[in-house]
């Protein structure tokens, strides 16, 4: 033998992309809704976003070392989790909510699992579930310095009428994070831009919903009311932030649609025939339920096999 | 075996229906939401659990084998109903507190289990403690999974304000301070399973650091080992009618690693225990044949 080959196992090409690399983009494309949120609603947010991050990435650690495991904070996905879950948050939640919010997250839907990869739901949305229930009075009092009063979408389901435009640039009471369109968007072209996700989940989301909300909401074809039912509430950091979440949505293309359809008919029951104004976050809880059956039912055929029976 | 006291004791810690055997989920999970609505139903399971492990005992020789099962349902019911209608007389706030559970205490699988495990096979008073024991283990796991979800959802335990919650505040040096929220979703029904989660898993704990420093742990174990023709245990109702007093009985279920049953089956070796051997295989043979004949006078019918 002449030459030195290298035999090895496959996979012969392996990408750059890593998972800290994602999480870093993700970080990176939840920033202008970060800052618009502790701009908006001022030094308290920024504290509260601190607390939670700072709350799951220790949960993680202490987790791995309590298991003897090694730590994984290093992928990020612990940090990303607690950002997503901050911005979940009322601004004026006091910063107890964040901690007990962030280890639940990570302890119990993520890392009791088997980690990242193997939870069956959003760790942020799980958690933030777990908070609405625990803490009702808490979790939806959104009143803080200049904003009084109800959300946007409550307003709207009480039948007043609501300023869209500054609904779309952020203005309004919510969550930390989720009140500006925007900066919500801008997030999203910033991963769409460097691949990390693709449309098919937030457009299948998005558009199915607006078909529900055509068609049962009662106003018909009314383009200020359905501009307030897409800038309201969580809808948009649901669609682009939560339910593109490799793990837990469908991995099969049809399966994604078929998700993605799902949950914006599940978001338009909840907000129109449910009892609060708000139903993204159980919506996508419920989607990730589902995504096992998803995935059975939309798994492609192999080459080959599963012709017609003659 | 069939002493009171080793009963009772059996009951409460080492075959404890819900930590242990997993037995009686539904109740569990459904009225544990304060610590005494959890021991109202304990309590009112023991009292049925008793009596009718008693009437079955002393029954036990009269129920043809073919239709037990509907002749314990008879029994059990009869008490549920006598229990029901006292408690409805006398303690309407717990009646009221439990609603739909106090009748479905007829399908609890504990009751049912207990009889089909052990009253319908042993005398009335073994029984009888058998029953008591598995009650009082009952209401023990539910008093405390109770207690929890009360202290966590409520801040309170039996009522009691244990917490600064901004209802009932502490009172420290003038100040009012209430640093405690309740979190809700523990009287909900999810606390329910995270309760019942972590208190297993305290156990499982304990049983696996147990395990390490090489203390015998079987006896708190989950469930059974699988490992059926080794068990000395005769409280399941795999109905296998195996000696406890035979060759390795007791020393095949502590085995739980692989390494204990090599040196079983090294001892095994041994001129002893082959004959003992010899005699489970003719008993497992003898037991295949009871089985086939049953199956044949099932085609029969």
């Amino acid at each position: 033998m002449s030459e030195l080959r290298k035999v090895s196992s496959n996979p012969h090409i392996r990408s750059s992309v890593t998972t800290s690399k994602i999480m870093l983009y993700v970080i990176l494309a939840l920033a202008p809704a970060t800052f618009f949120g502790i701009y908006n609603f001022g030094i308290h947010a920024l504290v509260l976003v601190l607390v939670t991050v700072a709350s799951t990435v220790l949960s993680e650690t202490i987790f791995n070392k309590i298991c003897k495991k090694k730590n994984t904070i290093g992928d990020l996905s612990a940090v990303v989790t607690g950002l997503l879950l901050a911005l979940n948050l009322p601004p004026m939640a006091p910063w107890w909510i964040g901690v007990i919010g962030g280890a639940f997250a990570i302890v119990v839907v993520k890392m009791l699992f088997g980690g990242l990869g193997q939870n069956f739901m959003n760790p942020a949305l799980g958690a933030r579930c777990f908070l609405v229930i625990s803490f009702t009075s808490i979790m939806t009092n959104f009143e803080c310095d200049g904003y009084t009063g109800a959300t946007p979408l409550s307003a709207l389901k009480a039948g007043e009428e609501v300023d869209v435009l500054s609904m779309i640039i952020g203005k309004t009471a919510g969550t930390i994070g989720e009140t500006s369109m925007i900066a919500i968007l801008i997030g999203a072209c910033i991963l769409v831009a460097l691949d990390v996700i693709d449309l098919k989940v937030p457009f299948s989301y998005i558009i199915s919903f607006v078909f529900f909300i055509v068609l049962f909401s009662g106003h018909g074809f009314n383009l200020s009311y359905i501009g307030a039912q897409l800038a309201g509430g969580g809808l948009m950091l649901g669609a682009f932030f939560m339910a593109t979440d490799y793990v837990t949505r469908p991995i099969t293309k049809k399966g994604q649609y078929v998700y993605g359809v799902i949950l914006g008919i599940l978001t338009g029951i909840f907000r129109i025939f449910g009892a609060s104004a708000e139903g993204v976050s159980y919506a996508i809880i419920l989607g990730n339920l589902l995504v096992p059956l998803i995935e059975k039912v939309t798994l492609p055929k192999g080459f080959g096999k599963g012709g017609e029976k003659a | 075996m069939n002493s009171g006291k080793e009963r009772l004791i059996n009951g409460i810690v080492k075959e404890n229906p819900t930590f242990v055997l997993m037995l009686g989920m539904c109740p569990t999970l459904a009225v544990t939401t304060s610590a005494m609505n959890g021991l109202g139903m304990g309590l009112t399971t023991t009292v049925v659990l008793a009596l009718s492990n008693v009437f079955i005992a002393i029954l036990r020789n009269i129920i043809p084998d073919k239709v037990r099962i509907p002749a314990f349902i008879v029994i059990i019911a009869s008490f549920v109903t006598m229990l029901e209608l006292l408690l409805e007389g006398f303690m309407p706030s717990l009646y009221d507190a439990l609603g739909i559970y106090i009748p479905l205490i007829v399908v609890n699988c504990i009751i049912l289990g207990r009889a089909e495990a052990y009253a319908s096979k042993n005398p009335a008073i073994p029984s009888f403690f058998d029953g008591l024991g598995m009650g009082l283990g009952f209401s023990f796991a539910l008093t405390c999974i109770g207690a929890v979800r009360e202290l966590l959802g409520a801040g309170d335990v039996f009522g009691f304000h244990l917490m600064p919650t901004a209802d009932h505040p502490w009172m420290i040096g003038g100040n009012e301070v209430a640093f405690f929220t309740p979190a809700s979703i523990f009287v909900l029904a999810p606390g329910a399973f995270f309760v019942l989660a972590c208190l297993v898993a305290i156990q499982n704990k304990i049983k696996m650091d147990g395990e390490k420093k090489g203390k015998d742990m079987s006896k708190i174990g989950s469930g059974c080992s699988d490992d059926c023709l080794n068990c000395g245990e005769t409280g399941c109702s795999g109905r296998k009618f195996y000696d406890p007093e035979g060759s390795d009985g007791p020393v095949g279920k502590a085995s739980g690693n692989s390494e204990d049953k090599k040196k079983i089956s090294e001892d095994k070796q041994d001129g002893k225990s082959e004959s003992q051997n010899e005699n489970t295989e003719a008993k497992q043979g003898e037991i295949e044949e009871t089985k086939e004949t049953k199956k044949e006078e099932g085609k029969d019918e």
